[in-house]
């Protein structure tokens, strides 16, 4: 039903088509191999041929990192309000609607407890397929209230992120999210809480220079975009040709602003470790 | 005019959207009604013409920036250099001074004026990482020593550079803010003409959030929001009326306390009467703020913050 949408006028302004050379989703952008959904699903979304990481959506993500059935979802019935009655080309409202049918979630963010290997923790998992996993009010909510909940429980907080930051619509209140969950974060850290970090492929903007840079421990999948500004933006603005890694995770660990680059196939291990190792100090 | 019109158009939009058949031709009727509404809709609120006048005093080149301000209300003014890691970065002043008989500690971004060799020598008030680190030390010092700290923000947002990403943008804005949550002295912090988006929010985590008459605060540029949404920059005028950047909204959304007054036809026509009516406001909320101990005040700092956001009920 979704596709069925008339977005004809937003087409007309477009840049020259970049959905003609598109390919299926299930082929490789880098190499070109191509899977089976099943097969896909079955090596966690990574290219068996080249190693590259595929989007996860957020419910995939819980099932690939939480032990079987311990995840317990919170804050389920949050939903974006239209504080500004935003109205682009389409009305925000509408576009809200267009991405719950899509992707089966109230928001760009599932908020909840489970286990990772045995490890109690909180968690919040993003997901880009929705409004490309914009932070407006109701992410906002959803990660202070993930903070507090991991006060409460006294439990670590990990957060798997994947965003293009702010979300517009919202206008200056998603922007008010930024110091909102940067408060929740040191709140927690008051309370001695530990807190880990996990980008994917993009984490962007809004998201950088709030909670998902102020993690105890910060990590990375390969290849993900994590820069403030876009390198679209950036080329415009120096007019020259940008490092190849511009913004990338292996760019970013480099300068040092990452505690690792992690493969897909061992986060959850190395979730489990970290965990560990923060439980037993305490 | 909120007329009947408006209603029945309203009413009759809502009915539609209810009926959640996202099928093109529920679409476009409501895009038609959405565009009729938006033709009638135009009396209680403000014009597109008002709002983009704050978007142009707010970028006037003549406006009174940073040390304009700092010249006209703080005594035996004292400028500290250099995050002591790499640089200093000129797109961000910061120093201790004396205001209405106290040390504090001023951080603001600053622009340069007159030629282009003086904008570019500040960058046009757009901050590296480096910036950001010398205002947070410049926070700790204050907060060592217990100096209130006043935060004037104006810039178009954080510099878009490679070297900026590189040295950690996104993580200076964050951390900028961390700082300032931890804070147990007196913050206030003025949106004095373009708050624009993080490079705005890295200072804006304050006790008290003020706003000037005519400035702007605002998650994307107008620019940027129509070249995204609209996918056309040159819809900037239209792309402003849609999200509002003016003081009154950011007012009414509880985003900022109160609206500093600006001189009659804007801050740029009158530096010392400007200056005058934001060194009234910040001592007000100041004096405000002088009754809370430390913990209390980072206690209400982030209770502040915690509470902005609109979920459906």
């Amino acid at each position: 039903m979704a596709s069925r949408i008339d977005v004809s006028i937003e087409h007309k302004h477009a840049p020259p088509d970049a959905g003609a050379s598109k390919k299926h989703p299930n082929t490789c952008p880098k190499c070109n191999s191509h899977y089976r959904e099943d097969e896909l699903a079955a090596n966690l979304r990574v290219c068996a041929q080249c190693g590259y990481h595929y989007p996860v959506g957020a419910l995939e993500r819980i099932e690939q990192l939480l032990d079987p059935g311990s995840f317990i979802e919170e804050a389920a019935d949050l939903r974006s309000a239209d504080p500004l009655s935003f109205f682009d080309l389409r009305s925000y409202k509408e576009r809200i609607a267009e991405a719950e049918l899509k992707t089966g979630l109230g928001d760009a963010m599932l908020m909840g407890q489970g286990k990772i290997e045995g490890n109690n923790c909180q968690l919040t998992v993003m997901d880009f397929s929705f409004m490309a996993g914009s932070m407006g009010s109701v992410v906002g909510e959803k990660f202070a209230r993930a903070c507090e909940r991991a006060i409460e429980r006294d439990v670590p907080l990990v957060s798997v992120n994947a965003s293009g930051g702010a979300r517009m619509q919202e206008g200056i209140l998603s922007l008010m999210q930024v110091p909102k969950t940067v408060c929740a974060v040191e709140n927690m850290r008051d309370a001695h809480i530990p807190f880990i970090s996990v980008l994917t492929h993009p984490t962007t903007a809004g998201l950088l220079a709030s909670f998902a840079t102020l993690g105890d421990v910060t990590i990375a999948e390969p290849g993900t975009l994590m820069c403030f500004t876009g390198p679209r933006v950036v080329q415009q603005t120096v007019r020259e040709d940008l490092p190849e890694d511009f913004g990338r995770a292996e760019s970013n660990y480099r300068f040092g602003h990452l505690d690792a680059i992690v493969q897909r196939r061992e986060l959850k291990s190395t979730l489990a470790k970290l965990l560990r190792l923060f439980d037993h100090g305490r | 005019m909120a007329g009947e019109l408006e209603l029945r158009l309203r009413d009759r939009l809502a009915k539609l959207k209810q009926l959640h058949l996202p099928g093109a031709g529920v679409s476009d009727e409501v895009r038609r009604i959405e565009h009729q509404l938006a033709e009638v809709d135009t009396g209680d609120e403000r014009s597109e013409d008002e709002i983009w006048r704050s978007v142009e005093f707010a970028r006037h080149p003549d406006r009174p920036y940073t040390l304009d301000y700092v010249e006209r209300l703080v005594a035996d003014w004292i400028e500290l250099h250099g995050d002591r890691a790499r640089m200093d970065d000129p797109a961000i002043v910061s120093g201790l001074g004396s205001f209405a008989g106290r040390t504090v500690a001023v951080i603001g971004h600053q622009k340069g004026r007159g030629d282009a060799v003086q904008r570019v020598k500040r960058n046009f008030g757009m901050s590296n990482p480096e910036g950001y680190r010398k205002a947070m030390r410049v926070m700790e010092i204050a907060d060592r020593h217990g100096f209130p700290v006043i935060t004037l923000v104006d810039t178009p947002g954080a510099y878009p550079g490679v070297a900026a990403e590189q040295h950690g943008q996104g993580g200076a804005l964050a951390a900028s803010q961390a700082a300032m949550a931890r804070l147990k002295v007196p913050t206030v912090a003025c949106v004095i003409g373009e708050g624009g988006s993080g490079g705005a929010i890295a200072f804006a985590l304050a006790n008290r959030v003020l706003m000037q008459q005519f400035a702007i605060y605002s998650v994307i540029s107008p620019e940027g929001c129509a070249s995204i949404l609209w996918r056309d920059a040159g819809q900037a005028r239209k792309a402003a009326a849609a999200f509002r950047p003016d003081a009154v909204h950011c007012l009414e959304l509880g985003v900022i306390d109160s609206i500093i007054p600006e001189p009659e036809g804007g801050a740029h026509t009158n530096f010392d009467e400007a200056a005058k009516l934001l060194g009234q406001s910040i001592r007000a909320a100041l004096g405000e703020l002088g009754k809370m101990n430390g913990e209390e005040l980072r206690r209400d700092r982030r209770n502040r913050f915690r509470s902005h956001g609109v979920i459906a009920s």
